[in-house]
């Protein structure tokens, strides 16, 4: 009689007997497990789900995401292992013995079926009016697993109210599965500690500090967590339906500008894989939809650089020659709102080093509403500029106080990627299949440095490439103008380029190593203000940061889903484009430099690009009262 | 709040983040004793204990919001609960319930005007067979009936 049979014992608290692995190298080494009857070797430690994905076994999931930490609260990947008496979440089990695992048995599709079950007797709504219909994790998860009933009831009333006090991100908590990835989005990610669950069993939710709303709260506004969200309940401020008001009313001129992310992604929502542009086709949908004009971001982002480029060498001097201790260096890009606001509640102390240069968006605004009323003999009151953006944050910055250098609300609209291909589709066009075509004048075709501006890393490579130029009168020297350590997607990137040979107006910055840094999402922002602070970036002259993980293409405006290989194609669909425009440096842009004979008389940082141009900054910091 | 009980609450968060340390672990044990001493956790002592701490206020904010035992709202004295599940409410806790709402003059949830009790139900205290029974700041007071209960109310201060 074995010992087992011996002792009466309840099945739940019976010792798990586990064989031992045959090989004690197994740990470090790899492990064999039986998935459904096939044997497969996988590392030590690898978890079922990663084990069942690579031998094309599909297991469902809804709290995990490729992006964040493993969280395993929805349990919609529970497995069966053999010996173990309850289901096993796949995502949060490592592999470390010769388990035996069961991804399809009644009990497992059963509970499968009653989770979701479960999640829709809370979740408000239908899917029919919901603007993630047919994008809907919790949706599809449902069509999957046959559940076509609530079993479990379904509730009537909405029980939250919607916040809408955001003027980028609106929180529809009825909708809301609880599955964290927002939580984990804003804490782990991004590192800004907006939201989190609160309170306890069935009145969980996610909310902000003191449950307040989110625009008292100190959200940047950088949607990431409406990137992660598997249902309806985050969603961007979509300004369409005021757009369509001002296209459909004949007095109104308006007209949009396009920043260089979308167009590398805006496919994605027309069911075209990741990493193919659209630049031509996204114009000619632009004027059929009734655009009056389609201006290219990219003309102010080469503006930006002419800007910034200036400021830095001018405070560059400034501590070079004038050995004035009162300049800030490194100077900190300003074309991130998210980052903006970032540095604005954490770091109100070090705004000075921020360069004063407004956002890309911000200074095609005030041009458009200057410069181009003026050429096209336009009352800029009648004149609606819209912008296009991969970005949430784009839409509080457009609204900001002091954004009407023109006389007039420099930008009027915000619209994220996604808002666009909606109204594309409401237009009955499939972007896809549109004929090819231009930027309209007096801007034109802008130059390739302003479209790299879409990866991160590329504010820098653009700014080098003139400001070496400038200085030296030579061009950057790398191969085909590839500013390889501006590239990848590593975190901090730190790097730095010797100025030789100068021309004579630089002579004072012979000998002169630039250093840089490039960082992208505020979790990196955040390491690089804590080594501002320990005193570590002395010798630094310019740092690049943008807020949301990528560069613009990861930003919170563009196509859902989003994961490193998606952000990776759209980065390479940015470059291929790049390296075949004929243009490739910001201060060879004709454009620009008809902008600045004829209008910006005064030159880069004169006395009118500041007053259009430059903005200031507030002290908001994160005490909340 | 003046900027004095504002200065003096900041010293005495940061005397208890040296004393427990400043681990996520310790958030717990400094929590509780700014209820005990504060009989809340104002929105200012939030933000300081997640500064002193470097963890971000609503995760500070996450974790009151769990416990009922923690506050942001102001409570009184001393705090009285009674127990709501069923086996001390099949024993008579309709009846205490009534007698000490109307002893204090003040509904479930609230506080007596002079700050000297709140009264709160609580889940399980696991009393069920010394039923109804009452949780009175950390002690507890079973096989209740409204005269004896109300006695008890009068004799804290």
């Amino acid at each position: 009689m074995s010992k087992s049979e011996n002792i009466r014992i309840p099945v739940s608290q019976q010792a798990l007997i586990v064989e031992k692995p045959i090989d004690i190298t197994a740990i470090g080494g790899t492990v064999t497990i039986q998935i459904n009857e096939k044997k497969v070797s996988v590392p030590f430690g690898t978890t079922i789900l990663d084990a069942c994905k690579e031998n094309q076994i599909h297991i469902p999931t809804l709290c995990h995401h490729p992006d964040l930490c493993i969280a395993g609260v929805c349990r919609i990947c529970v497995v069966e292992v053999e010996g173990l008496r309850t289901l096993q979440t796949s995502c949060s089990f490592p592999v470390t013995s010769p388990i035996k695992i069961h991804t399809s048995t009644e009990k497992v599709r059963k509970a499968r079926r009653h989770i979701i079950d479960l999640l829709l007797s809370e979740h408000y709504g239908e899917c029919y009016s919901c603007f993630r219909n047919e994008n809907c994790e919790l949706q599809s998860l449902a069509k999957e697993y046959g559940v076509d009933g609530y079993s479990f009831g379904h509730i009537l009333e909405p029980k939250y109210k919607v916040d809408k006090s955001s003027a980028a991100v609106i929180r529809d908590m009825n909708k809301c599965i609880l599955c964290k990835r927002c939580v984990r989005t804003c804490i782990d990610l991004q590192e800004v500690g907006v939201l989190e669950a609160i309170k306890r069993g069935h009145d969980t939710h996610v909310g902000t500090f003191l449950d307040k709303p989110l625009a008292d709260v100190i959200c940047i506004n950088c949607g990431q967590c409406i990137n992660r969200c598997p249902t309806a309940a985050l969603r961007a401020n979509d300004p369409s339906d005021e757009i369509w008001n001002a296209i459909d009313d004949p007095k109104k001129h308006v007209v949009i500008q396009t920043a260089p992310s979308p167009r590398a992604a805006i496919g994605e929502e027309f069911g075209i894989e990741p990493g193919h542009s659209f630049t031509g086709e996204l114009n000619t949908a632009l004027r059929r939809i009734g655009f009056d004009k389609v201006f290219d971001t990219n003309f102010t982002a080469d503006l930006t650089i002419m800007e910034e480029g200036t400021e830095l060498i001018r405070r560059l001097k400034k501590v070079v020659v004038e050995k004035d201790s009162s300049v800030k260096l490194p100077q900190f890009t300003s074309c991130s709102p998210g980052w903006i606001k970032f540095i604005e509640h954490f770091y109100p102390e070090y705004l000075d080093y921020l360069s004063s240069a407004k956002s890309p968006q911000q200074m095609f605004g005030a041009v458009i509403k200057t410069f181009y009323a003026k050429e096209s003999k336009i009352d800029p009151a009648d004149i609606i500029t819209v912008a296009l953006m991969p970005c949430a944050a784009k839409k509080f910055e457009c609204n900001r106080p002091e954004m009407n250098a023109s006389g007039f609300k420099d930008v009027d609209y915000g619209l994220t990627t996604r808002e666009m291909a909606k109204m594309i589709r409401e237009a009955g066009i499939h972007l896809p299949e549109m004929p090819k075509s231009n930027f309209d004048e007096p801007f034109g075709n802008a130059s390739g440095a302003g479209l790299i501006f879409g990866a991160t890393g590329g504010v820098m490579e653009a700014a080098l490439r003139t400001v070496y130029e400038l200085v030296t009168g030579r061009e950057v020297p790398f191969e085909n103008l590839r500013i390889e350590p501006c590239r990848g997607f590593e975190g901090i990137k730190q790097a730095y380029i010797k100025l030789d040979n100068c021309v004579e107006s630089y002579n004072f910055l012979e000998g002169v190593e630039l250093k840089f840094i490039v960082a992208h999402g505020t979790a990196n922002a955040k390491k690089v203000m804590e080594m501002l602070q320990r005193g570590e970036l002395r010798d630094v002259h310019f740092v690049e940061i943008m807020a949301c993980p990528g560069g613009c293409l990861g930003g919170g405006g563009q196509p859902i889903p989003t994961s490193e290989e998606i952000r990776r194609k759209r980065a390479q669909a940015i470059y291929e484009e790049e390296e075949g425009l004929p243009v490739r440096k910001s201060h060879e842009n004709v454009h620009i430099k008809y902008i600045y004979e004829n209008f910006l008389t005064d030159g880069p940082c004169g006395e009118l690009s500041h007053k259009l141009l430059h903005t200031h900054y507030t002290k908001r910091g994160k005490y909340i009262s | 709040m003046l900027v004095v009980e504002k200065n003096n609450l900041s010293y005495e968060i940061e005397r208890m983040v040296k004393e427990y340390g400043s681990d996520r672990q310790s958030l717990l044990q400094i929590l509780q004793a700014i209820q005990k001493k504060y009989k809340h956790i104002s929105d200012f002592a939030q933000q300081e204990i997640a500064r002193l701490m470097n963890i971000h206020p609503v995760e500070v904010y996450s974790v009151i919001s769990f416990y009922s035992f923690l506050s942001t709202e102001p409570k009184g004295r001393n705090i009285v609960r009674l127990c709501k599940t069923i086996a001390c409410d099949m024993a008579g806790k309709d009846a205490v319930e009534t007698a000490v709402k109307r002893e204090l003059g003040i509904s479930f949830g609230e506080t007596t005007n002079d700050q000297r009790i709140s009264l709160e139900y609580t889940n399980c205290l696991g009393m069920c067979d010394e039923g109804p029974a009452m949780l009175i700041n950390e002690k507890v007071y079973t096989h209740l009936d409204p005269e004896m209960a109300v006695n008890i109310l009068n004799e804290i201060k």
